[in-house]
C-alpha cells in the first residue's frame, strides 16, 4: 500500500466514524445488535431479547465504585414502566401517560420532549403505562394508550403520522414498545379486561400504512375457531401487551399472548380458547401464524402470557437446538424448539396447584380448586411482563418470580358491553389475617404492612436443560424488575423496595446495592459512550445512570 | 459577545418593510381574510359579551374547539364561520346570533387574529401561492422543515398553525427579531479543542446546552468544555423582503399547517 493510499484509507475510515456516529439506525444494525454493545437498539435489547450485554468495563472486582451520574425525575406520577433506546449516545425514554423524552446519555438532559394526549376516553385495566419505543432510520415509534401508532423524527421530536392501530372506544390500547422488523413496525393491543379481540399487526415504518394483521383468535372457518363456542371469539380478549421477538434465519416474529375474557369464569367461554395464553409464531412480512404454544387451556387466572419470548441457539442435553425459554406466569419454566413450537422442558417454579402437572406434551393437567380456596400462584401470576434475561456466558435463564402468593378466585357470569370492563368476576388475594393489606398492581407504600407473609420475591437463576433453579435471591416484597446481564456475569435488578442490585450472575451472592427508594418496574439497561459504561434503571419517579467513579 | 450589528442590520430591515407595508385602514375597503385594527378590537366587546360564557375567555372551553388556535369541527372558511355564528350549531347546543354585518365581521376578524388584545391587523392572503413563496423566492424552506422535508436546524414548522396565533405569525415574518423565542437564539460555541459549532438551542442549564448544530444532529456540550458561548439577539436569516402581499400569502400557508392528523 502506497503512502498515498493509506492516506486515502485513512480518510475513509475517519468519515465512516464520524458518520457513523449519527448514523440511522438500519435494520441491519438492529439485526447485528450484538456488533455495538454501546448501543441498547430494542426493547429487549436486540431480537434475541436476551437482555445480555457485551459490555465489561463495570466488572465484580470494580462494581462497588459505582457512582450515581445523573438523574432525570418524572413530571408525572405513576409506575414509570419504560424501557429506554440508546443510541450513539442519545436515549429515547417514553413518560407516562404517551411522551417521548430525546436524552443526553452523558448528562441526563433533554434534547426534546414530544407529548401526545390520549383520547379522554382511553380506558387500561392497570395504569397509563407505556414501556418505551422502536427505533428504525431516523424516527421513533410509541403506542399510545388510545390504541395508535406514532412516528416521530428523532432529532426534533416533531410527529411525522399517526395513525389508528385499534379502536379506544372498545378499550383497545397500545402499552408496549413497538418492534422494528426491516421495514415494518410491528406492534400488538391491550385491553383483555374490556373483551377485545387481540391482534398483532405490522404498519409501514414510512407511511403508516397497515401490511399486515393477525387476529390471536382466529374467526369462523379458520384452524383453532372450534375452541371458542358461540360468539365468545369475538370479545375473547387474548391481547398482546409486550414487545415480542425476532428470529431472522426463520423470518419468525414470536409474541406472547394474553388471557381469554372474561378473566375469572372459565366456564362462560368453554373450549380452550386459542390462542389466549399462548406463543405464536408469526410470518415477519405477512403475519401468516407458523406454529403456535398454548400453556395454559381455557384459564380462569389471568395467566397472560405475555412474558418476552427468550430466545437462545444452545447446547441442550447433548444437543444443539434453536430455543425459546419462557418462565410463565402459570408458575411454570418452558423450553421450546422455536422452530416448531414443541416443548421440551416444562416444570414449576412456584408452587402451583391450578394443575397437578404437565402431560408429555407439556398440556397442563388441571386441577381447579373447591371454591374459596386459595389458587397458586395467585392473580399476578409466578411472574409476569417483567421481562427475563439469558446469559450465553452462564447458560443460565433470569427472572423474578413471585412466591408464596395465591388469590381465591369468584367467577362470575359477565355480559359483554362494548369498551367496559369484562371480567367474569373476581378475587382476593390470600392473606393470614382477615382485612390484612395485601398486595396489588404496583407499590403505593414506603411502608411494607402486607409483608412477605402475602408474597415476595425471588430472583431465580434457571438452568434450561433441567428446569432447576441453580440459585435464588430473596426479597421481602415481590419484584416488577426486568433482569439485566452482561459479560462480566453481573446480573442487575431491582424490586418493589427500590433497591437496586448487582448479584454474581453465577452465584446469585449479591455484590452492590443502592436504595433508591422508589419501585423498580421495568428492566435496567447498559450503554457506552466515548468509553464509558453506564448502568440506567427508573426507581419510582425517576431515572438514576450510574458509571465507575472516575478520579 | 453578541451579535449587535445583526440585529442593527435587521431592525433597519424591518423598518424598511413598515414603510412598505400597507396598512389597511377600514373594514370596508376590504374583501374575505383583512382584519383591521378597528374590527379586531370591535370584536373583543362583542365577542366578550356574547361569546365568552361558553367559549371561554381563551376560545378553548368546548371540546374540540380552541378557537384562538384555529382548532374548529367544521369551519374552514370565514364563510363558515359566519353561517356557523348565524345559523348555530352541534342542535342547538350553539344558538343563531343575530349580528349585522359589521359585528359579524368584527368577530371573525377577533377569531382570525388569534384574540389579540392588541388589535394588531392580520392579512391572510392566499395559502398556495404562500406555498410557493415559502419553497420559492421566500427561501424559508433553506432553514425549516415541513413535514418531514427540509433541514432541522430551525424549528419545525409542520404544526406551526396550531401553536401560534396569526398575528404572531405575522410578526415572526416581518419583524423575526422582535418574535423569536429565547430559547431558539442562534448560539456559536468554541470548544477547548477549537471546534466551532453553531446551531439552535434546545435546552440549556448552568453546566451544559443542549443543541441541533448546523449539520443538523444533536449536540451535549459541558460548559467546562468551552472557550465560548455567544448568543445571538437576531435569527440566523434576516427578516423577510417578501412584500405585504406575499406575506400575507405564507402567513396563509403557515396557518395552515396544523400537524400529523389523528
Amino acid at each position: 500500500m502506497t503512502m498515498r493510499n493509506q492516506i486515502q484509507c485513512f480518510l475513509v475510515l475517519t468519515m465512516l466514524t464520524v458518520s457513523g456516529l449519527h448514523a440511522q439506525v438500519s435494520y441491519e444494525r438492529i439485526l447485528s445488535a450484538d456488533s455495538e454493545p454501546q448501543n441498547w437498539l430494542t426493547y429487549n435489547g436486540g431480537y434475541m431479547s436476551q437482555r445480555y450485554s457485551l459490555l465489561d468495563q463495570i466488572d465484580a472486582s470494580n462494581v462497588d465504585d459505582l457512582e450515581l451520574q445523573w438523574m432525570l425525575q418524572n413530571q408525572v406520577f405513576g409506575a414509570w414502566q419504560s424501557n429506554p433506546i440508546v443510541v450513539d449516545g442519545i436515549m429515547y425514554l417514553t413518560e407516562r401517560p404517551n411522551s417521548v423524552m430525546a436524552i443526553d446519555a452523558i448528562t441526563g438532559r433533554v434534547f426534546w420532549k414530544y407529548t401526545y394526549t390520549p383520547a379522554d376516553n382511553a380506558r387500561v385495566c392497570c395504569g397509563a403505562n407505556n414501556r418505551g419505543v422502536a427505533i428504525l432510520g431516523n424516527r421513533v415509534y410509541m403506542g399510545t394508550l388510545d390504541a395508535r401508532l406514532i412516528a416521530i423524527d428523532r432529532i426534533n421530536g416533531q410527529p411525522l403520522w399517526n395513525v389508528a392501530v385499534g379502536d379506544v372506544n372498545r378499550a383497545y390500547s397500545v402499552t408496549m414498545a413497538p418492534l422494528a422488523v426491516k421495514d415494518k413496525i410491528l406492534v400488538g393491543v391491550g385491553g383483555g379486561e374490556f373483551g377485545i379481540r387481540g391482534y398483532v399487526a405490522a404498519y409501514d415504518a414510512e407511511t403508516g400504512e397497515e401490511v399486515w394483521k393477525t387476529y390471536t383468535i382466529p374467526a369462523p372457518g379458520e384452524p383453532g375457531h372450534d375452541t371458542w363456542e358461540g360468539d365468545d371469539w369475538m370479545y375473547g380478549g387474548a391481547p398482546v401487551w409486550i414487545t415480542g421477538s425476532f428470529d431472522e434465519e426463520q423470518n419468525l416474529t414470536f409474541w406472547g399472548v394474553g388471557n381469554p375474557g372474561p378473566d375469572w369464569n372459565p366456564s362462560q367461554r368453554p373450549g380452550d380458547n386459542l390462542y389466549s395464553d399462548s406463543v405464536i409464531a408469526l410470518d415477519a412480512d405477512t403475519g401468516e401464524l407458523e406454529w403456535y404454544f398454548q400453556f395454559t387451556p381455557n384459564d380462569g387466572y389471568d395467566y397472560d402470557a405475555v412474558q418476552v419470548p427468550v430466545l437462545a441457539d444452545i447446547e441442550w442435553n447433548g444437543r444443539a437446538i434453536k430455543a425459546m425459554m419462557w418462565a410463565n406466569r402459570n408458575g411454570f419454566f418452558y423450553v421450546l424448539d422455536r422452530t416448531t413450537g414443541e416443548c421440551l422442558l416444562g416444570k414449576n417454579y412456584v408452587r402451583v396447584n391450578w394443575a397437578s402437572g404437565l402431560d408429555a406434551d407439556c398440556r397442563p393437567i388441571q386441577t381447579p380448586q373447591p371454591e374459596g380456596a386459595p389458587t397458586y400462584p395467585g392473580n399476578q401470576g409466578g411472574t409476569n411482563w417483567y421481562p427475563p434475561s439469558f446469559s450465553p456466558r452462564t447458560g443460565l435463564f433470569y427472572f423474578a418470580a413471585w412466591e408464596d402468593y395465591g388469590s381465591i378466585y369468584r367467577p362470575e357470569s359477565s355480559e359483554y358491553m362494548p369498551g367496559r370492563a369484562f371480567l367474569g368476576g373476581g378475587f382476593d388475594v390470600v392473606a393470614p389475617a382477615p382485612d390484612a393489606p395485601t398486595i396489588g398492581i404496583g407499590r403505593t407504600s414506603p411502608i411494607n404492612n402486607w409483608t412477605n407473609e402475602v408474597g415476595h420475591a425471588s430472583i431465580k437463576a434457571m438452568d434450561p436443560e433441567t428446569g432447576e433453579e441453580v440459585w435464588e435471591y430473596e426479597q421481602f416484597d415481590v419484584s416488577d424488575s426486568g433482569m439485566l446481564t452482561t459479560a462480566t456475569d453481573l446480573l442487575f435488578t431491582g424490586g418493589r423496595e427500590g433497591h437496586f442490585h448487582a448479584l454474581d450472575a453465577r452465584t446469585g451472592e449479591m455484590l452492590w446495592r443502592t436504595s433508591l427508594g422508589g419501585q423498580i418496574v421495568m428492566a435496567p439497561v447498559t450503554y457506552a459512550v466515548a468509553g464509558v459504561q453506564y448502568i440506567s434503571v427508573i426507581s419510582g419517579h425517576a431515572m438514576a445512570t450510574f458509571a465507575l467513579r472516575r478520579d | 459577545m453578541k451579535f449587535l450589528q445583526n440585529k442593527t442590520l435587521a431592525l433597519l430591515l424591518a423598518s424598511a418593510l413598515f414603510s412598505v407595508w400597507q396598512w389597511p385602514l377600514s373594514a370596508q375597503e376590504l374583501g374575505d381574510h383583512r382584519y383591521t385594527s378597528a374590527a379586531i378590537q370591535a370584536g373583543l366587546g362583542i365577542y366578550s359579551r356574547e361569546c365568552a360564557l361558553c367559549h371561554g375567555p381563551q376560545g378553548d372551553l368546548v371540546g374540540g374547539i380552541d378557537l384562538r388556535l384555529g382548532q374548529f369541527r367544521n369551519v374552514q372558511s370565514d364563510d363558515d364561520l359566519r353561517d356557523t355564528i348565524t345559523s348555530g350549531a352541534a342542535a342547538g347546543q350553539m344558538p343563531a346570533f343575530d349580528f349585522d354585518e359589521e359585528e359579524l365581521a368584527a368577530i371573525v376578524a377577533y377569531i382570525r387574529a388569534g384574540f389579540d388584545p392588541d388589535g394588531v391587523a392580520v392579512r391572510i392572503g392566499n395559502a398556495e401561492r404562500g406555498k410557493a413563496l415559502f419553497e420559492g423566492r421566500g427561501n424559508c424552506d433553506s432553514c425549516h422543515r415541513v413535514n418531514g422535508v427540509g433541514p432541522r436546524t430551525a424549528p419545525d414548522l409542520s404544526d406551526i398553525g396550531v401553536r401560534r396565533t396569526p398575528a404572531n405569525l405575522q410578526l415572526n415574518l416581518i419583524d423575526s427579531a422582535a418574535a423569536l423565542l429565547p430559547i431558539n437564539r442562534p448560539v456559536r460555541l468554541v470548544t477547548l479543542n477549537e471546534e466551532v459549532i453553531t446551531g439552535r438551542r434546545l435546552n440549556e442549564d448552568t453546566y451544559s446546552v443542549q443543541l441541533i448544530d448546523s449539520n443538523g444532529e444533536l449536540r451535549s456540550i459541558l460548559k467546562e468544555n468551552l472557550v465560548s458561548f455567544t448568543i445571538s439577539e437576531v435569527p440566523s436569516k434576516p427578516a423577510t423582503d417578501l412584500d405585504a402581499d406575499e406575506v400575507a400569502d405564507v402567513l396563509a400557508y403557515l396557518l395552515d399547517l396544523r400537524g400529523v392528523e389523528s
